[in-house]
């Protein structure tokens, strides 16, 4: 057993150097006065300066996070109602296409996904004349079509594992079906719909090749912009810009995972002063 | 004594009309937004992949000419099979995939297994420590490879620093880097559901077979491997699927001569410009593809059943 | 069968052949019932007999696959859950994990756009009622087991529903706190006068509680009536066997006079006398059943309508009460109760002792399958 043990920790350890340290070096590097960005000379915040005085970046940047926000936002509200209706309207017509078109965009590699979308907005626009063009609706269509499998995903799990006599009861009590799923569900699977909006957030701001394909004259994102850079030769700014992603999201985890750990505190608080009330 | 309810013809007893009125609402926007922006899509690739490429805005003729007749053509598909380099792609684009899989999988297993028999309270912050890369850019975890496989890059300078070589070794532009980021990139996809899967199972079944008389590895072999297959060919689909279209990682790492037909997808389309090529190399990417992305939509509907 | 109190009444709910079938297994079978105002009503039976699909018809989850429901006079049967005034106390409780005490008691009423005094004034008493007032702002984490399920129980009070449906409501308490609740429960029906129905398989649990049982078998009614009918006077085999333990004798009415029936036992060397009023044809098959305390044990000859001899094969001794095993002549294996009402080491029965058994002819009832 000890022997295993041992085994699985080296496992582990190394496994999570492999995950962590290519993000290490990039952050490391990202401080390097020499624009060779694997030759060390010397510590600068010069890249960083270089990164906010660069006009294509930062538009490309805001731009990103515009299409992030509505895609998360349409892709929850979709998604939710996909979830919903795959956990709990038991068998209807279509169901297996449904639960098909919901897991296939999880694996669908994204140069098929890019290419098709692109064939059916040119197609759309031959036809009926919408989208006139593409750009970044036509980039947000593209994203809400595969965040939404994701978002339905993690809405399904969390409606499957939840007490569904809940409903019943406010039912029951006489609440209809509409103002159930408002006052008793929603609420309930609030968590959920933050975790998916933002898992939609960051799979669009990540996105590049089915961007690229749907994306017209002057919408480029970020990872557009980003990969027109890098695929000529590593440049420190990318670095750069690759820090601070990563302390964004490291400090969003941190707030996120002390914020449970403290409510799950005064949980637990809570059930202990109840138990004691019974004597 | 309820209007709605009562109107609806009685006798069916699968019937729940009451249950939720705007059921069929519901259900049906986003089966209509999957409908429109997910599988109409594929329909219009097929047709495209039909077509033949002109100079013109789009770039490909119509399925039916201007008499109505029907003008499809096979010619895109035998174009590819009478060209050796997309055999050649496909083929090496599912031994990429294999090969990254198993990489996953070797490296992804102790990981799960070690995670899963960890103590409980630090086993979430472990998962996190999973995840997390995943919420940082793909692209940008990518490209920290290029800074450490390339000539004048980190393994290559240490290990001449250390004077174990003194000429850099190559590793850039080559399937090698192709494998290690692919395996880099995808491997939380392979760690989620094989922890999933051996979290389930009770660290009692291994300590009833060595109790058994069992010893450990041939517990392992007989209790634990089987019963975690499950979790192996979830996250091996997650990771091979999308591994067999990759575009990004070997266009960043791979060299001229590493095909991958994600690669060749994209250079048809934005070098050459020939759609219905393009989308005739995507229709026969589906269907190398169909029988792994039916396989894991079963699996879907397995755990869901359960 | 003699018809719960004044034989006039008027069913409050009555079923009509009520199926439910899911996919070919009908887990409801063809069940009709009638239950009358303010009574407290059982359903009995084994696991899997269908008590939770038959009580989810009433609230409205899930429609019949054939029959009809009605209450008070009007056809439910159709009717969605939101609408019907009935209203159910789940098994898990169901409280709404994100509201309060207060505002998991008032949701109902809310719902029926009752006015805000008076929701509150409702609120405080139904709290009341369960003793519960001061934790009216607590969240449903926060409580115990037997306060939550306090809460379930106002919440649907509350409203002050025709029908109150109960599916295992002590299920969860320990066996104390669960006497008590039971008074309780009887207690607050008294006091509010709902009809309730109540699910259990606990049988000590229905015969105390209830003022009818129904016993379910496989999705049928096998037995309805008082704790003492079902007790004193079982319909079958089945119902007999599931409320308590009996001994059964088969054989064939050899006499049928004066409602007494002589029934012959093979091997027995005797027959047997039972009291019924039933006209049974001479030679029918036939088992007598008789309950193990209403049996005498004894070392001496009984002057009893019955008498058996046997030897004594087992004994339990189970504190107020010794069971015993007694090995009669053709073989059978009959077991016996009786009061200890002397110290064990002066026991006058004991292992392997020759003993005689006896019972009246009213204690025993006669059972044709
Ligand atoms: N939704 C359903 N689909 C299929 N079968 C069902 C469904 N609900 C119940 N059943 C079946 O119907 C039968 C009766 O179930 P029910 O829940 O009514 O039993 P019960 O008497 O309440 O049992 P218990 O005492 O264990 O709660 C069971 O065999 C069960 O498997
Ligand atoms: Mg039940």
């Amino acid at each position: 057993m000890r022997r295993r043990n041992w085994f699985l920790f080296s496992a582990l350890c190394f496994g999570f150097a492999f995950l962590y340290g290519p993000i290490l070096s990039l952050i490391v590097y990202s401080f390097n006065e020499s624009r060779l960005v694997t030759v060390w000379s010397g510590f600068s915040t010069r890249w960083y300066g270089e990164l906010f005085r660069d006009p294509q970046i930062i538009d490309a940047a805001l731009l990103s996070l515009r299409i992030a926000a509505v895609n998360a936002t349409f892709a929850v509200a979709l998604g939710t109602l996909a979830g919903l209706a795959v956990a709990r309207f038991g068998r209807f017509r279509g169901r297996t296409l449904f639960t098909g078109m919901i897991a296939a965009p999880l694996v669908m590699p994204e140069v098929i996904t890019g290419l098709s979308l692109l064939l059916l907005f040119v197609t759309l626009e031959a036809a009926v004349g919408w989208p006139s063009g593409r750009g970044v609706t036509t980039i947000t269509i593209a994203h809400i079509t595969f965040s939404m499998a994701y978002v339905a995903v993690i809405v399904q799990s969390r409606l499957s594992t939840m007490d569904a006599s809940v409903e019943e009861a406010a039912l029951d009590l006489g609440a209809r079906p509409w103002k159930v799923f408002l006052v008793i569900t929603l609420p309930i699977i609030a968590p959920a719909l933050v975790a998916g909006w933002l898992l939609a957030f960051t799979l669009s701001l990540d996105d590049l090749v089915i961007a690229s394909f749907v994306s017209g004259p002057g919408a480029s994102t970020l990872p557009m912009v980003v990969f027109s850079k890098v695929r000529l030769g590593v440049s420190p700014d990318v670095n750069a810009l690759a820090t601070i992603i990563v302390g964004v999201v490291t400090l969003a985890v941190i707030v996120s995972g002390w914020l449970m750990i403290r409510s799950e505190r005064r949980r637990e608080r809570d059930v202990q002063a109840a138990l004691a009330d019974r004597s | 004594m309820s209007g709605a309810a009562s109107e609806e013809p009685s006798g069916s007893g699968r019937r729940r009309a009451f249950w939720l009125s705007g059921r069929g609402l519901v259900s049906s926007i986003p089966y209509l937004w999957l409908l429109l922006f997910f599988l109409l899509p594929f329909a219009i690739v097929l047709k495209i992949s039909l077509a033949e490429p002109i100079i013109a805005q789009p770039p490909f003729t119509p399925l039916f000419g201007p008499d109505g007749s029907l003008q499809a053509t096979i010619d895109n598909f035998l174009f590819l099979l009478e060209d050796s380099l997309y055999i050649v792609a496909y083929l090496n684009s599912l031994k990429i995939a294999g090969i990254s899989t198993l990489l996953c999988l070797l490296i992804g297993y102790p990981m799960a297994y070690g995670i899963a028999r960890s103590p409980r309270a630090i086993r979430n912050i472990l998962l996190l420590l999973v995840i997390l890369p995943f919420w940082t850019s793909f692209l940008l975890r990518v490209y920290a490879w290029m800074g450490i496989l390339r000539n004048n890059g980190l393994i290559n300078n240490l290990l001449m620093w250390l004077g174990v070589i003194d000429q850099p070794i190559q590793m850039m532009n080559s399937d090698f880097a192709i494998y290690i980021g692919i395996t880099y990139s995808y491997l939380p996809f392979m760690i989620l559901p094989l922890y999933a899967a051996l979290e389930r199972l009770s660290p009692d079944l291994v300590e009833a077979a060595e109790d058994l008389g069992c010893r450990p590895w041939k517990a392992f072999l007989t209790i634990t491997l089987p019963l975690s297959v499950p979790g192996i060919i979830a996250g091996s689909l997650l990771v091979f699927i999308p591994a067999v279209g990759e575009f990004v990682i070997p266009s960043l790492l791979g060299g001229p001569d590493s095909l991958m037909i994600g690669r060749v997808l994209w250079d048809e389309f934005f070098g050459n410009r020939d759609w219905p090529v393009a989308s005739a190399v995507a229709i026969a990417l589906l269907l190398v593809l169909v029988i792994p992305i039916m396989l894991f939509q079963r699996m879907n509907l397995r755990r869901e059943g359960a | 069968m003699t018809k719960w109190r004044k034989p006039d009444e008027v069913p409050f709910l009555r079923l009509e052949g009520v199926v439910k079938r899911f996919g070919d297994f009908a887990a409801v079978d063809g069940v009709s019932l009638d239950i009358y105002r303010k009574e407290l009503f059982c359903l009995l039976g084994g696991s899997g007999c269908g008590k939770t699909t038959l009580l989810r018809m009433l609230a409205g989850f899930e429609q019949p696959t054939a029959g009809r429901i009605y209450l008070d006079g009007a056809d439910i049967t159709e009717a969605p859950p939101y609408e019907r005034p009935i209203n159910m106390m789940f098994q898990s409780y169901a409280l709404f994990p994100h509201m309060s005490v207060e505002s998991n008691v008032a949701f109902g009423l809310k719902q029926d756009g009752v006015a805000r005094v008076e929701i509150r004034r409702r609120v405080a008493e139904a709290l009341e009622l369960v003793q519960l007032g001061p934790l009216a702002k607590r969240r449903p984490h926060q409580l115990s087991g037997g306060q939550r399920q306090r809460v379930a129980l106002a919440r649907c009070l509350v409203k002050r529903p025709k029908l109150l449906l109960l599916d295992e409501p002590l299920a969860a308490l320990d066996k104390k706190l669960r006497e008590h609740t039971q008074f309780e429960l009887m207690n607050i029906q008294e006091e509010v006068g709902i009809t309730f129905i109540v699910v259990t398989h606990d049988q000590e649990e229905a015969m105390s509680l209830s003022t009818r049982i129904a016993v379910m078998d496989r999705g049928q009614i096998a037995q309805v009536g008082t704790p003492t009918e079902i007790y004193e006077y079982p319909k079958s085999r089945f119902t007999a066997n599931f409320i308590g333990s009996i001994n059964f004798f088969d054989g064939k009415v050899a006499r049928s006079e004066e409602g007494e029936l002589t029934v012959t036992v093979p091997d027995l060397g005797r027959d047997l006398h039972v009291r019924s009023t039933r006209q049974l044809a001479i030679g029918s098959d036939v088992s007598v059943a008789v309950r193990p305390e209403k049996i005498v044990i004894s070392r001496d000859p009984l002057d009893l309508p019955n008498s058996v001899r046997g030897k004594v094969r087992d004994l339990g001794y189970l504190g107020s009460v010794s069971v015993y095993r007694v090995e009669l002549e053709n073989g059978a294996l009959i077991k016996v109760s009786a009061a200890n009402t002397r110290h064990s080491a002066e026991r006058e029965v004991d292992w392997d002792d020759e003993v005689y058994l006896g019972w009246r002819a009213t204690s025993a009832v006669v059972l044709t399958e």
